[in-house]
């Protein structure tokens, strides 16, 4: 290896030994995504054995959502082009919003996993993120295949979607969005006070 | 005498290639390709089935479940509940017809594994009452039909169609219904009265019964969506597509948050930045 390579690469490793310990949670791998997972069906696991009632349970849900989802772009996406034409207090509302609307829709199915397990398995490069393959055993049902997500283009490493047996969430929240949205001819804070009240 | 079941068959056929003919282009929606020319027709059959769920299929199957409530934490889930058996021995009789499909898919191994698991249910399992073959040597079921083998054979699609009572399908998945009624194996064996209509009764009431166990999601889909019909339609097409090996949609809502879904007819590519 040529003096200068050796000089570039040392470079490099000194450069990156300088850069990791300031961001440690930029590192997305394979490792990472992973754990983000398993921690977050340990948390979900917790919720639905804790025997608590239904609505603070739904907090919980909300609470493990904003903790190791990126709510952000997930509220942002759903929205689709409205999005846009809203300022930043209204889209926090709405934000604010959806994320307790996703804890209540979602923490409601959660439920039904009493009982059963996920097991979570190996990640693997997905484009330009992490996807998490995940299997539900449950009850008297065949298992399922869940799918997760995982980014850390929001600053950290975060989940922002997931596919439970080929039906994609964001793909069908943004349906959801789009038809209540419609409801409302085009009214982001009507929506946004429909999503408290609605999941 | 296997008449009454010909017919009802050969109607649906009928019907599902009558639609065929006409066609329409189908469009990106919500990230996954719509092919719904029926829409007008196929929303007056979900009200009607919506209708249906809600007054009669809803509150029997809220009846059924009433003593299979999901145990309570830290409890032994893994008691017999009544709702078990009518599902089991239900599921359990459609799997020689799955073995078929699996058979002309050229795919032998799910073909064995649903057979092993007929043999184990049927015997050990006390007429399919049971799963052995499940819960103990991993023979779990393997999910099957002449719309998956026709998917297999390269047949497209075709329209989205609600269907009375059955619920979504498309013109494939109706067409593969009918034949399934055709291959299912128990035809070969059983008379119409009484063998194959006891056999239909009880896959039915399986149907019923996996219809209250996740009665909850059916519910939250049906009742608490703004556009129930809408719902349903991306749920089934996403859910059908991932079973049959057709994959959908992939968002990556970091490099185009703003992607407009069914702004023009054909593909957008979520990656592409704005």
């Amino acid at each position: 290896m040529p003096r200068s390579d050796r000089r570039s690469v040392l470079a490099l490793i000194a450069g990156a030994a300088v850069l990791l310990p300031l961001r440690p949670a930029l590192a997305l791998d394979a490792n990472a995504s992973q754990a983000l997972i398993r921690n977050a069906v340990t948390d979900v696991y917790a919720v639905i054995n804790s025997g608590q009632p239904p609505a603070q349970m739904y907090r919980q849900f909300e609470a493990v959502l904003a903790r190791y989802g990126d709510v952000n772009i997930m509220a942002r996406s759903v929205l689709g082009p409205a999005a846009r034409q809203i300022d930043a207090a209204q889209f926090a509302a709405y934000r604010q919003a959806f994320q307790g609307y996703m804890g209540r829709k979602y923490g409601k199915r959660f439920r039904e996993f009493v009982g059963g397990k996920v097991e979570v398995g190996a990640a693997r490069p997905l484009k330009s993120y992490y996807a998490v393959d995940a299997t539900a055993y449950l009850n008297g049902r065949a298992p399922m295949e869940i799918e997760w997500h995982v980014s850390d283009k929001s600053g950290r490493v975060l989940f922002f979607n997931l596919i439970i047996e080929g039906v994609n969430m964001l793909a069908s929240e943004r349906a959801e969005m789009a038809a209540m949205l419609a409801r409302r001819n085009g009214d982001v804070a009507a929506l946004t006070a429909d999503l408290q009240k609605a999941g | 005498m296997r008449h009454p079941i010909r017919l009802i068959t050969c109607l649906s056929l009928a019907l599902t290639m009558g639609l065929a003919g006409c066609a329409s282009r189908p469009v990106m929606q919500d990230g996954i390709l719509i092919n719904d020319p029926y829409e007008a027709q196929n929303r007056r059959v979900h009200a009607f089935n919506k209708a249906l769920d809600a007054k009669i299929v809803g509150p029997v199957s809220d009846l059924a479940l009433s003593d299979d409530e999901p145990a309570p934490a830290g409890t032994d889930a893994g008691g017999i509940k009544p709702l078990d058996l009518v599902i089991n021995i239900g599921s359990n009789l459609s799997l020689p017809g799955k073995a078929v499909n699996s058979l002309l898919q050229g795919r032998p191994g799910p073909a064995a594994k649903n057979i092993s698991r007929f043999a184990v249910n049927s015997t050990l399992g006390i007429a399919g009452l049971l799963d052995p073959a499940g819960s103990h040597m991993g023979l779990t079921e393997v999910d099957t039909d002449f719309g998956e083998t026709l998917a297999v054979w390269g047949v497209p699609e075709g329209a989205y169609l609600e269907l009375p009572v059955l619920g979504p399908s498309t013109q494939r998945d109706s067409f593969g219904k009918g034949v399934d009624v055709l291959i299912d194996p128990f035809g070969l064996v059983l008379d119409w009265w009484p063998g194959r209509a006891v056999e239909y009764t009880l896959r039915i009431a399986s149907k019923a019964g996996e219809r209250a166990r996740f009665g909850d999601t059916v519910d939250s889909v049906l009742q608490d969506s703004a556009d129930s019909y809408a719902q349903t339609r991306l749920i089934y097409l996403m859910h059908r597509r991932h079973d049959v090996g057709e994959e959908g949609a992939e968002f990556d809502p970091y490099d185009d948050p703003y992607a407009e879904p069914g702004q023009e007819a054909g593909f957008i590519d979520p990656y592409a930045a704005e």
